[in-house]
């Protein structure tokens, strides 16, 4: 364990919905610069931790910190100027809207949005427009070059992959601090999702200490990038440590697979 | 063509787009007999459907550029006004479309925008009639009268944001429907805003140029509904250039998010609530002004023209247009206001004609006569 102070502790975390209890005392820490695999079978309580944090559904019970501050009671807009930003399971894009818009909406925080400087100085507005649209280029040659050079189109002419690519780059223009992917690899392939991943460290190196936390079906890629992996049941931790320890824990294969 | 420079293209472009719906606007507004308007329209329909199928007409309007169709549109107005100075019906007509459709610019604001529906456009715009009856009598500059109608329709919409903010879709849509009903009602009661039989209106003055008098021009005879009709025009550019500019910035990109997705806006630090308080206000704000200037032209109003009916006439502009492009708004205002008082005999079924007409166009095309375009960089031109 390194003796840098965590980035993000979560402490007897949970969340109800009527009688169900789909995060039953959550207890989580998070070192700045690490990438936490959360597995789980479907209905463990993964997207709900997700969303208990990015402030969409307020915990019952439970404290949140990030950084030092308490974020449990915050709401999503708050969360988000913490430094905390993620994508969702099933992509939420605006597709009527082009690339360039999309990634800008990633950059709300950094955007003028006066009166005054939105409708009268609309020179200065357009030299926002170039930088954000600079950011927005570099970030996607990254992840494929041909993407960049296609900013100005709408995200509904794109193919899957791209629209994950163009969903991350929403969720990493802001610079924030902590990245959650909900299952980046849903609706791609195998190679496709290496790629992905791949790309992703790549724009990370540049990012400085960068956590991520990665919820994610696919063992193959939990088990390439994560430097360590929670596995949740029922809303409970089962487990936590490197992949190999957890794959071999006999609890998580029980709880995966049935067997004894 | 290719190598001309640039203004020149869009120039002739813009003449290329205007001259016909020129000379086609002027056949229809002068046809007295109902046999020779529907030719011209039929005409016009023929030509419109043939521009648009061989790629022309789109062509044209790319090549012409927002700023170029702007002008053209302003010019060909202008002309209409000059050519149909004596006569008044054809220019009250012009001007109740202009006014319809700066109402419908602020509709679009609120619903093509921000995705807040509002049922109750009629009600704001009677809010702005009512306030420059009550303000205009008395030492109140008119420019200033209009405004205040704006914000009064601004602070009355006010009322709705709470239950407006806790609510969605067909939900909210009935909010505003109750609300259209309440302050008609709140107007028919209110005898010191005259009750149902409503109340009567000066005509709009500025800087002692009194718009309801007929006067002569170079010698000739000029009907007092010119004045009106240019001042309809000059409302129109006003409202065009603030919500173009409104959509081309970061607070329409914000407007675009809240109205598609509310979570992921929220998850990116969008204020939804606060965005959709914005685009409600200012939409009131555009309506009533509207209404303003509407009551002052008419000098008169009532509470029956802003029934519920009227409200829904408002929004079909909006859908036969094309929810969210402001050029299909301009071509369904001239319809939807033009159309029944052309055709005498369909008057009294103006209400099905718009429903059919909006069932039509949501079945045959429902993005609306022009659909939502891409919103154009609006970075440096170089970059």
């Amino acid at each position: 364990m390194s003796d840098a102070a965590p980035l993000l502790v979560c402490r007897d975390l949970t969340r109800h919905f009527g009688g169900v209890v789909a995060l039953a005392g959550l207890d989580l820490e998070l070192r700045p610069g690490e990438i936490l695999g959360l597995i789980g079978p479907n209905g463990s309580g993964k997207t709900t931790f997700f969303n208990v944090l990015t402030g969409l559904y307020p915990a019952t019970r439970g404290e949140i910190l990030f950084a030092g501050g308490s974020l449990a009671r915050a709401r999503p807009q708050e969360v988000y100027r913490a430094g905390i930003t993620r994508t969702f399971q099933r992509s939420r894009l605006c597709l009527e809207l082009s690339i360039f818009d999309n990634l800008a909406i990633g950059a709300h925080q950094r955007l003028e949005h006066g009166l005054w400087s939105n409708l009268v100085r609309r020179r200065a507005l357009a030299r926002q427009a170039d930088a954000t649209a600079a950011a927005a280029r570099e970030l996607l040659h990254v992840f494929d070059p041909p993407l960049a050079a296609r900013l100005f189109e709408p995200v509904a002419g794109i193919p899957m992959i791209d629209r994950r690519r163009v969903e991350i780059c929403r969720a990493l223009i802001s610079r924030p601090r902590l990245l959650l992917l909900d299952e980046p690899s849903a609706g791609m392939t195998a190679d496709e999702t290496t790629r992905l991943m791949d790309d992703l460290l790549e724009v990370r190196r540049s990012f400085g200490d960068l956590s991520i936390v990665l919820i994610e079906h696919e063992m193959s890629v939990i088990a390439r990038v994560t430097d360590r992996c929670v596995v949740l049941n029922y809303g409970r931790k089962l487990c936590e440590g490197s992949y190999a320890e957890v794959s071999s824990n006999s609890d998580v294969r029980q709880a995966y697979l049935g067997l004894t | 063509m290719s190598d001309a420079p640039a203004w020149l293209r869009s120039a002739l472009a813009a003449l290329t787009l205007a001259a016909p719906s020129g000379l086609l606007l002027y056949g229809f507004l002068s046809a007295e007999l109902e046999g020779r308007v529907g030719l011209v329209l039929a005409a016009g329909a023929l030509a419109v459907a043939g521009a648009w199928r061989t790629g022309w007409l789109g062509r044209l309007v790319r090549m012409a550029g927002e700023r170029a169709l702007v002008t053209a549109f302003t010019l060909l107005a202008g002309g209409l006004v000059a050519v149909f100075h004596d006569d008044p019906f054809v220019l009250l007509l012009m001007a109740r479309a202009f006014i319809v459709l700066v109402a419908c610019l602020g509709l679009h604001v609120q619903l093509a925008d921000a995705g807040v529906p509002n049922f109750a456009g009629a009600a704001f715009f009677g809010v702005g009639g009512y306030t420059a009856a009550m303000l205009g009598r008395g030492a109140l500059p008119h420019p200033l009268v209009l405004l205040a109608g704006g914000a009064v329709a601004a602070a009355a919409g006010s009322l709705l944001l709470l239950p407006l903010l806790r609510t969605r879709g067909h939900y909210a849509a009935l909010i505003t429907i109750a609300f259209g009903l309440l302050f008609r009602t709140f107007f028919e009661v209110n005898e010191s805003l005259g009750g149902p039989q409503g109340l009567k209106l000066a005509g709009l003055e500025i800087l002692g140029f009194r718009f309801n008098d007929d006067r002569r021009v170079l010698g000739v005879e000029v009907s007092g509904y010119a004045g009106y009709c240019l001042a309809a025009v000059a409302m129109v550019l006003l409202a065009l250039v603030l919500v173009r500019r409104l959509e081309r910035s970061w607070l329409g990109l914000a407007l675009d998010a809240v109205r598609l997705d509310e979570t992921a806006a929220a998850c990116f630090g969008i204020e939804v609530a606060r965005w959709k308080i914005a685009a409600f206000t200012l939409g009131n704000a555009l309506i009533g002004v509207a209404g303003g200037l509407s009551a002052m032209m008419v000098g008169f109003i009532a509470p029956n023209n802003f029934s519920f009916q009227e409200s829904l006439v408002l929004v079909s502009i909006l859908l036969l247009g094309g929810l969210g492009n402001v050029a299909g708004l301009a071509v369904a205002s001239l319809i939807v206001v033009w159309l029944p008082e052309k055709l005498q005999p369909i008057q009294e079924f103006r209400y099905l004609l718009f429903a059919a007409l909006v069932v039509m166009v949501l079945v045959l095309r429902p993005t609306g006569l022009v659909p939502r375009a891409l919103r154009r960089p609006f970075g440096s031109p170089a970059a």
